[in-house]
This record gives C-alpha cells, structure tokens and sequence, in this order.
C-alpha cells in the first residue's frame, strides 16, 4: 500500500452509506440479531404453515379432547380435539399480518400527515397537533376496543382499529423530525436552488427523517400485536373457529385447571413475538441514532 | 408561572372538544339506524319514531351533538340502556375500584421499576444492569393476560394461595380485598414497573455524568450518599412526571385485567357495555378515562414546573 491511496482510503470510509453503517452497527449486536433471525423465521413459519402445521387448526376429533403434549400432539390438544401447536402455526398469520398491517395503516396514514404539519406549519399544523392530543389522551386500548366494537368483531376491522389507534404516534414523530430537519442547511440549499415544497418534502426531508420512523415502527408492530391478541382475547379480533393467539388464551382461561397447556402456549408465542420485535426496535435505534457510539 | 398554567389549560380546551368530537363521532360509525339496535325485537315503526324523538335521533349530527355536551357538562353522561341506570352514577360506582387497583400497581410498579433502575445504573454494564434489562424486557413484552392466567394456575388453581377471581370492597374487609386485588395489581404493575425501571436508568446514568455528582465525589462524601441523595433526586424529576403519562397505560391494561379475574371495574364495565351494544356506556367511559388522562398530564407539567426551580420563573 502506498502512501499516496491512504486519503482517498480514509474518504471512503468517512462516506461510508449510512444504512451499511447501520447495518454494521446492528450486526454488533447480538440481541438485536437474534431478535431479527427469531422475526424472519416467525414470519416463514407463518407463511409456511399449511404446509408445516403437522394437523388441520380447525379439525376437531372427540378422541382428543383435551390430551397433555405428547409425540403426536406436541404441545397438547384442545377442547375439541383440535391440535395446538398448528392453531398456534397458523395463529401467527393473524398475529404477524395485524402487526404488519395496522403498523402499515398508521405509517402511511401518519407519515404524510406528520410531514405536512411538520413542512406546512401554520393552521394547519395546529389543527392537526390538537387532533393528535386529543387521539393520544384516549388510552390506546380503550380507543381501539372502542373503534373494533363500532366497526363489528373481526380481524380486518381489528387491524384498522389498532392502526388508526397508532397513527397518531407516526403523525407526532413525523412533525417533530420534520420541523428539525427543516431548517438543516441541505433543506435550506435544496429550498434557495428553486425545488417545489413536495420535493423538498419527500426528496430531502423524509429521506432524512426514516431511521427513527424505522424504529417506532418496529416497536409499534410488538405494540399492535398484543393488542391484536387482545382484542382476539375479548372477542373483537380473529373470530372463532379461525385461530388466533388471543383468541386461543381466551378459551384456555376456562380450563386452565384441566388443560394449562393450552394457555402456556399461546401466550408464549405472543410473548415471543413480542419480545423480538421490541429487542428488534431497541437494537434498531442504538444502530441507528448517530449519537450512540 | 401563572402565564404558563393559564397557557396550558387554554390548550386543554380545543383538546377536550375535539376528544368529545372524536368519541361522538364514534357512535357515526355504527352500521345501521341505531333506534333500531335500541329496539331491540321492536319493529312497530311508532315505538322506533319515538325512540328517535327521545334520543333526538331525527336531528342534524351537530344538532345531537350540542345536545349531548350540554348534557355532559351537567354531569349528564346519558343512561344505559341495559343497566336502566345513569352512566354517571356506573362511573362514580365502578371508578374506585379501578382506581384501587390501579394504585396498586402503581405501588407495585415504583417498589420493583425504581430500585432495578437504580441498581442497573450505577452497576452499569454488570451482570446487575444484565438482569435488570433482561426484566424490563420480559415486562414489557408479556401481555398482561398471559401474565394473569399464568397467575391464577400457579397461586389459585396449584398453591391454592388466593382466590382466582371477584372483588370485595376495601370498606368490607381490607384484607378480603387486598386477597382479591393483590395478583391484578401485580399484573397491572408488570409493564409499568419495566418502564419505569428504564426511565430510572437513563436518567440516572445521566446524573450520574454531572458535575454536581463529580463534586460530591471529590468532596469524599460516601457513594450511597452520592447515588441517593444527589444523584437520584435529581434523577427522579422526569421519572415521576413520566408516572402521570403511564397512568393511561394502567387504564389500558386495568380492561384486560379485570376481565380475567372478574373485577367489577371500569374496564370491565367498557367491555361489558361493548358487547352488549351499550353505545352511552362506552362514550361516558372512554369521556372520563381521557378526561382523567389530560388532568394528569397537567399536573405533571405543572409538578415539573415546581420541582425544577429553572423553570419557575
């Protein structure tokens, strides 16, 4: 190596893309990593499930009604017989697509919004930052149970409830980055080359504004997926006899006596979810926030 | 001072109507003519135009609307259809109750979240701060209705310690009732004691980088007296301001709560009024629930204010 290749060298590491800093910085951690691996298996698991789950969700069968874990029922049957670890296979389609679906709802119902009250300021910042308060002074499952209840019980209006519950966090965290992005000097330069305020919106703001959005959408997704087991567990969210994790705990409240593994594994699988989205988040944000070293 | 709480609670204002449009607004959503689902099997069309006289149903939604916060700000919340009782006088009923046990758990959440914040802060990086976040973790990832049926398996159904579920009223016999409410206020307080625990830390990782804790050091005062008394109070004046914010969360949690160990609450009056389509209920509770929410946030802005003499002014 000579000496003359060690600055353009040094330059490239200094302009390494930030998202392969983040990357680098993620891979660092083992939480966080293991919380990714768990994540991306739980979501082939579910997306393999007809294929995987070793019996039928909805199959009942009076010979089984009730029986321990065993080599044939691994985590034990329910009340009617129906095998628990592939209700709990497919339970998490429910529970995964809720959680993707009503993060989604909110992102994209709150981001756009955020940004406009945020770049737009004035009255109808004001508007919308009255609207947010007032949503976030109703707490997040009375609303959402609130809303579900109104829509009617099932797993879509489940979804729309969670994540018209969510936006109003997007619409907060959107406004705050975007009015401290605004006034960065690369704003100021796009602004004075003449762009159009949508273009220095979404070129140069939103671009900017991404990595704490990525992670309140992690943390938001572990939020939304106990609340969909919640509503499920009162009754508002995957109807019976499609499974849910929720759902599936409601149920085994009533035979926790006889049949505790009914209850153990459904809330486990919540639990496990749960837990990895949020080491996901929390690993997300240390990689992410150019602070933390 | 007086300019900033006049400021605050003129912003409490658009907030509170708005939660009142957003909460009317509500009822909007229902499918269907809702003198229908008041009649329940009553198709007689003279009954149905009475009920929309009475309901004032046939009125423009501002019209209803005008009619339902005048009454609200009487202390009128509407009746319910079921229970043939006035929504105030379910609220003023089933309130103390969640407040019982929300008060516990808020107990329960101090006694475990400060300490464990405490101990993982100034043991940073130790197998301590290891525990202490490997317990933030499992609070705030488990639901509280796992939690609660896992509870009543192990200390009703196994131990046989407590009893599974019902209530019975501190004024009856306190120690009936602290059987009833121990295990959901210690459900209740799981998640709030893994917010806590890491606000604590981070806060007081930050005092303890201050110059006031260096001098305290230098002066050669001994490190508990360092750590609790100049590190921790000045740490706990964003803990305790943050508590006021995580109060909705215990309302949250109270609903799931109560319905598993059949607790005759608020939340468990939410539900109850949810399924059986009783519209007023699920307004005038969701109205209080907030309305208490705000008037905390309040009161933490206004205890930050008096314990953070930089601000008094």
């Amino acid at each position: 190596m000579t000496v003359a290749a060690l600055p353009t060298q040094a330059a490239a590491a200094h302009e390494e893309n930030p998202w392969a800093r983040a990357w680098r910085r993620l891979k660092r951690r083992k939480g966080a990593m293991a919380a990714l691996i768990v994540v991306v298996a739980l979501i082939l698991l579910a997306v393999l499930a007809p294929w995987i789950a070793p019996y039928d969700p909805t199959a009942t069968s009076f010979t089984t009604v009730r029986k321990p874990p065993s080599w044939a029922h691994w985590f034990g049957t329910d009340e009617v017989g129906r095998d628990v670890l592939s209700r709990i296979l497919f339970g998490a389609r429910a529970s995964l697509s809720a959680g993707l679906v009503s993060v989604g709802i909110a992102v994209g119902a709150g981001v756009p919004l955020g940004l406009l009250a945020g770049y737009a300021g004035g009255w109808i910042d004001a508007v919308l930052s009255r609207v947010v308060d007032a949503m976030l002074a109703i707490p997040f499952l009375i609303l959402a149970i609130a809303l579900a209840a109104f829509l009617g019980p099932s797993l879509s209006n489940a979804m729309i409830a969670i994540g018209v519950t969510a936006t109003p966090v997007f619409i907060r965290l959107t406004r705050g980055q975007t009015l401290g992005a605004k006034v960065e000097d690369y704003v100021e330069a796009a602004r004075a080359v003449g762009n159009p305020h949508w273009r220095i919106a979404l070129r140069h703001v939103l671009p900017n504004i991404v990595p704490p959005l990525l992670v309140q959408a992690s943390l938001a997704i572990a939020g939304a997926i106990i609340a969909e087991a919640a509503l499920s567990f009162l009754g508002l969210g995957q109807q019976p006899p499609a499974p849910s994790w929720g759902s599936m705990l409601n149920t085994a409240q009533r035979f926790i006596a006889q049949a505790p593994w009914m209850a153990f594994w459904p809330g486990f699988a919540i639990f496990f979810a749960v837990l990895s989205f949020n080491l996901l988040g929390d690993g997300l944000r240390d990689a992410l926030d150019p602070r933390h070293k | 001072m007086l300019a900033f709480l006049t400021q605050r609670l003129l912003q409490i204002i658009p907030t509170l109507i708005i939660v009142s449009m957003l909460i009317f607004g509500l009822q909007q959503l229902l499918p269907g003519d809702p003198a229908l689902i008041m009649a329940g099997e009553e198709r007689d069309p003279k009954v149905l135009a009475e009920i929309r006289e009475q309901y004032r149903l046939d009125q423009p939604i501002p019209v209803q609307y005008f009619y339902w916060v005048k009454g609200v700000l009487t202390g009128n919340l509407g009746e319910s259809m079921r229970l043939k009782s006035s929504v105030s006088s379910l609220v003023a009923e089933k309130l103390p109750v969640t407040l019982q046990l929300a008060f516990m758990a808020l107990l329960i959440a101090i006694g475990v979240g400060i300490p464990a914040g405490i101990v993982s802060a100034v043991k940073k990086e130790t197998p301590w701060d290891y525990a202490a976040n490997l317990f933030a973790l499992w609070g705030l990832s488990t639901p509280n209705f796992w939690l609660g049926i896992l509870m009543i398996f192990l200390f009703s159904v196994t131990l046989g310690w407590l009893p599974a579920s019902g209530y019975v009223r501190l004024g009856e016999d306190w120690k009936a009732s602290l059987a009833t409410t121990v295990m959901p206020a210690f459900v209740l307080g799981n998640a709030l004691a893994a917010v806590l625990m890491r606000h604590t830390r981070s806060a007081m990782l930050q005092a303890m980088g201050t110059d006031y804790v260096r001098t305290a050091r230098a002066k050669g005062l001994h490190e508990n007296r360092v750590v609790l008394k100049h590190a921790l109070r000045n740490a706990m004046t964003p803990v305790i301001t943050l508590l006021a914010l995580d109060f909705g969360t215990l309302l949250s949690g109270a609903v799931l709560t109560e319905q598993i160990f059949s607790i005759p609450g608020f939340g468990k009056l939410i539900v109850d009024s949810v399924f059986n389509r009783d519209y007023a209920v699920v307004q005038g509770v969701v109205l209080v629930t907030s309305s208490i929410y705000i008037s905390l946030n309040l009161l933490a802005d206004i205890a930050y204010m008096l314990v953070n003499p930089r601000l008094r002014g």
